[in-house]
């Protein structure tokens, strides 16, 4: 029998707050343990939440850009359970009446456009950290607070790729959007899965097994492949699937069940007695939809149309918003935009992985890129003196025009200068042209190759190709 | 001082002279002002309410050792006005009791009878003004634990409406019906303290933006031609013979006064017990889930975390804190809530609609603060129904939000022990209930009586 899988995420993300969610303490990432803390964030006795507003803008601009409904009501709840890591041992999340209700995220996977239904994105705090040292345990609060967003998707995933594609999109628009810097390396995109197996044909879907403690979306795709061949093989035993949840071992690479459904939590939702219901006016929903910019997917589609620039270079390009940014503003006025996201995504990422730079870092700027390519599609330099005019134009920030007549870069296409080289070249390497003459291609471009460096490459190649063949077959 | 009566948990005796000191120093520079009406007054804190610096213990042996990091909005207004905040008041363990037996440190007693409870949860804050050993105090007030201490032991008890004043700094019960309150000796004292203590808090997002009228000058109007409603579910069966008279005193004296006063109802009064008991439990076990010894107070070590929180929980939590944490647990379990809390949750809008309709035709309410007076140490402990009772008249105005006043109404006679009068109001007519209740202390004189405090030891 064949069988298949369905998918299910649920995607916590940290938001791009500067304040924490409850208090006035620093949203911000490392830190000396419990350096970032108030009474707040540690559940000391008194103390009161106070919702962050900024954090309420993100997650309705998520819901926005996520195309989701935006209820008018709103409300916080506590989710009740005993662990080091809560300081109030419940998290405040928003359980009934969510922020934002039932979207969709468009996206490509395997060539063909996929659309997963979003069940919601629901704000709650995060937790502190919890560290287990040789005899003792410690928990460090200074992510405790942190606004969290978790984004749950419809179980409409069909194959691990797809997943991968779908983390992968959300985290882009996620970032596009300014709603967090998504940096897995410091936790700030963690998301649980579940995974359910059926025969190809069945419309039920079959028993959902939950897995949980994936760090990284790498660590996602693992468990994802591991548990999907898991529940296949207990299938084709003639095995059975129980409803459980499961902890994914990213050392073992392997899932082991943590609790069946009869052993899971109950959380003892209550309304967040702290906090009122959240009803904003239409105005506040206005002025956020002023923050909705062009998802990743239509970007890439638009690249594709106005730019003529080839699928690879635009998911490149699209996945890095601020090189896109980049890109958009040194291809604005371009004739050849192609040439435009070559420089940028070529010379430009080389050298910036080599330097350590971000966009935001650059000397070189936009303009200066759209000038370079329009030297050397006029002919005034040589595409090899261009690679000459960026390094030096990256280094320094002057202008490629700057650069080129201060060092004397213009490519030489006078005939007499070129003539004049050519003759000495062919005066010198009698074998060569010889050779040549023989018929032998690579001679030329021997020949070639010592004009360019008389002319100290300067020389425009093609003429150069031209009036050496001309002299040396009809001289 | 307090040998006899307990009512202080811990004193800052270095402390309150530094700042009387000062207080001395500004009154002899500057004079009296009128931004800081409380310059060198001595007012004591409910154990509940954080002070920066002092112990807040919330008479739980869970945090018997630990110490405020910080300050409740509550104590930086009273310092703000000037006030010496000088000790802490016991109080039944996190506030849930009706007599300050619940304290892990033992109860405090009735100024008037040593033998007697002073009422609760706030027993501390009632009998400390009492035993003038502070001029005023601060107490919160959950279902009746400022009003219902303050009639047993024969002083003034506000709770203000919720939302007027700031809950940041309050160790919360149960977060919807938790308000913080005064003891004062008179009315005029309580206008004052409100004034002091009222106010929009952005730290407290359940406190109301609304300004804060000047309570003192409400003392100075008559209530005549106000129309004050009686309403009969109040007047409960087993109320003490000597309360209910007294109460028919004080209407009359009401009458006598100018007011008009009206039978009125409030149907479903009978179900606010039970309702008061589902959702203050309910709060109340995610409130105090965070008391398990891993960030501060006190902690018995186990091999993991799950036996530490039972360990810790077991032993440095009363039994009637138990109680409750057990009950509210329960009433939130899947397959229960909707039974317990979402029902209490109808029946409390229900109780509120009472209220609201009764409040279109009159201006306030009457009634007995407490249906019996003081009773014996131990008497209901081991009842703890019962004990719920002791607040029918009480709780309802909490589930409602509304505000209310007890002020002292007479006195029995063998033994010597006072009677307490509520009004009652919709919210934010705090000016109301103190222009009537001044009215009352104007014309009689159950204020001015005093109990014999003997510091020999009881
Ligand atoms: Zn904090």
């Amino acid at each position: 029998m064949e069988y298949e899988i369905v998918i299910g995420l649920e995607t916590h993300v940290q938001l791009k707050t500067r304040s924490k969610m409850w208090c006035g303490c620093v949203n911000q990432f490392g830190g000396e343990p419990n350096t970032h803390v108030c009474p707040v964030c540690l559940g000391f006795p008194g103390v009161l939440p106070v919702a962050n507003e900024e954090a309420l803008r993100l997650t309705v601009l998520t819901g926005m850009l996520l195309n989701c409904g935006l209820p008018k009501r709103a409300k916080f709840d506590r989710k009740n359970y005993f662990y080091p890591d809560a300081s109030k041992n419940y998290q405040i999340t928003q359980y009934d009446l969510p922020s934002t209700l039932k979207g969709c995220v468009e996206f490509e996977s395997e060539n063909k456009t996929c659309r997963v239904g979003i069940t919601r994105a629901h704000l709650e705090e995060d937790v502190g950290k919890s560290s287990h040292f040789d005899r003792v345990s410690g928990v460090d609060f200074n992510r405790a607070g942190v606004p969290l967003l978790e984004i749950v998707s419809e179980p409409e995933i069909t194959s691990v790729q797809m997943a991968s594609d779908y983390l992968n999109e959300l985290k882009t628009i996620l970032i596009y959007g300014g709603i967090s810097d998504c940096d897995m390396e410091k936790g700030m995109v963690r998301c649980d899965l579940n995974l359910s197996t059926r025969p190809v044909g069945q419309k039920e879907l079959g028993k959902k097994v939950e897995i949980k403690n994936m760090n990284s979306f790498s660590g996602a795709r693992k468990a994802l492949t591991y548990e999907m061949n898991r529940q296949i093989k207990v299938l084709r035993n003639g095995g059975a699937l129980i409803q459980e949840t499961r902890r994914w071992d990213d050392a073992e690479g392997m899932t082991h069940s943590m609790r069946s459904k009869e052993m899971a939590h109950d959380y003892r939702y209550l309304p967040e007695p702290d906090l009122m219901p959240f009803e904003p006016e239409t105005a506040w929903y206005d002025s956020i939809r002023e923050s909705v910019v062009e998802l990743p997917l239509a970007r890439k589609r638009r690249y594709m149309k106005d730019y003529g620039l080839p699928p690879k270079d635009t998911e490149t390009l699209v996945s890095n918003p601020s090189l896109a940014g980049y890109f958009e503003k040194a291809a604005e006025h371009s004739k050849k935009p192609k040439a435009v996201a070559n420089l940028i995504l070529n010379n430009l990422r080389a050298c910036m992985s080599e330097s350590n730079h971000s966009v935001d870092d650059l000397k070189i700027q936009p303009t200066h890129i759209h000038e370079l390519v329009q030297l050397v599609d006029s002919g005034k330099i040589n595409s090899r003196i261009a690679q000459e005019v960026f390094n030096a134009v990256y280094e320094s920030g002057k202008s490629p025009q700057g650069i080129v007549e201060e060092k004397g870069l213009a490519q030489v296409s006078d005939s007499s200068t070129i003539d004049a080289f050519c003759d000495e070249v062919i005066k010198a390497n009698p074998k060569s042209v010889e050779d040549f003459q023989a018929g032998k291609q690579n001679a030329l471009n021997f020949l070639k190759g010592q004009v360019m460096r008389l002319s100290k490459g300067k020389a425009n190649p093609a003429l150069v190709g031209q009036v050496l063949e001309k002299r040396i077959l009809n001289p | 001082m307090d040998k006899s009566i307990h009512a202080f948990l811990s004193i800052n005796k270095q402390g309150v002279l530094d700042q009387a000191e000062k207080a001395d120093r500004e009154i002899a520079e500057k004079g009296l002002s009128a931004d800081r009406p409380l310059l060198g007054i001595p007012i004591a804190i409910k154990d509940v309410l954080a002070e920066k610096g002092a112990p807040l213990t919330c008479g739980s042996r869970l945090l018997r050792d630990f110490v405020s990091p910080y300050d409740a909005t509550v104590v930086t207004q009273l310092k703000n006005a000037g006030a010496l905040t000088f000790g802490r008041l016991n109080m039944d363990e996190f506030a849930m009791g009706s007599s300050t037996e619940n304290s892990s440190v033992g109860p405090t007693c009735n100024p008037w009878d040593y033998s007697r409870i002073p009422g609760g949860s706030s027993g501390g804050s009632a009998a400390s003004v009492v035993a003038d050993e502070c001029i005023a105090s601060l107490g919160s007030d959950t279902g009746g634990s400022i009003r219902q201490p303050a009639s047993l032991c024969g002083c003034v008890g506000l709770k203000p409406t919720y939302g007027r004043v700031s809950r940041y700094g309050l160790v919360a019960f149960a977060s919807s019906l938790d308000q913080v309150g005064c003891n004062t000796k008179t009315v005029s004292d309580a206008a004052t303290m409100l004034g002091v203590i009222s106010g929009y808090d952005k730290r407290d997002s359940t406190s109301v933006p609304r300004s804060v009228p000047e309570y003192s000058a409400a003392l100075q109007s008559s209530i005549k031609g106000m129309k004050i409603g009686l309403p009969k579910e109040y007047f409960v069966e087993g109320m003490q013979p000597e309360v209910a008279s007294s109460i028919r005193q004080a209407v009359e004296k009401l009458e006598e006064l100018g007011a008009e006063i009206v039978e009125v109802s409030l149907p479903h009064t009978e179900y606010a017990v039970a309702c008061y008991y589902i959702i203050a439990t309910a709060e109340a076990s995610t409130n105090l889930a965070r008391f398990d010894g891993i960030r501060y107070g006190y902690r018995v070590d186990g091999k993991n975390p799950f036996e530490l929180y039972c360990a810790t929980r077991g032993s440095g939590f009363g039994e009637e804190v138990k109680r409750r944490i057990i009950l509210g647990t329960y009433v939130l379990s899947s397959g229960y809530y909707d039974a317990y809390y979402l029902k209490a949750q109808k029946v409390r809008s229900l109780i509120a609609g009472d209220f609201t309709k009764v409040f279109e035709t009159v201006d306030a309410l009457v009634t007995p603060t407490s249906p019996t007076t003081a009773w014996k140490l131990g008497e209901k402990m081991d009842d703890p129904l019962q004990m719920y009772l002791s607040d029918v008249c009480t709780l309802s105005s909490n589930l409602a939000g509304n505000c209310g006043i007890s002020i002292p109404c007479g006195f029995t006679d063998n033994p010597t022990l006072p009677i307490g009068l509520q009004l009652l109001g919709p919210p934010f007519s705090e000016e109301t209930l103190l222009k009537i209740a001044g009215d009352f202390e104007q014309a009689t004189d159950w204020h001015c009586r005093k109990p014999v405090i003997n510091n020999a030891g009881a």
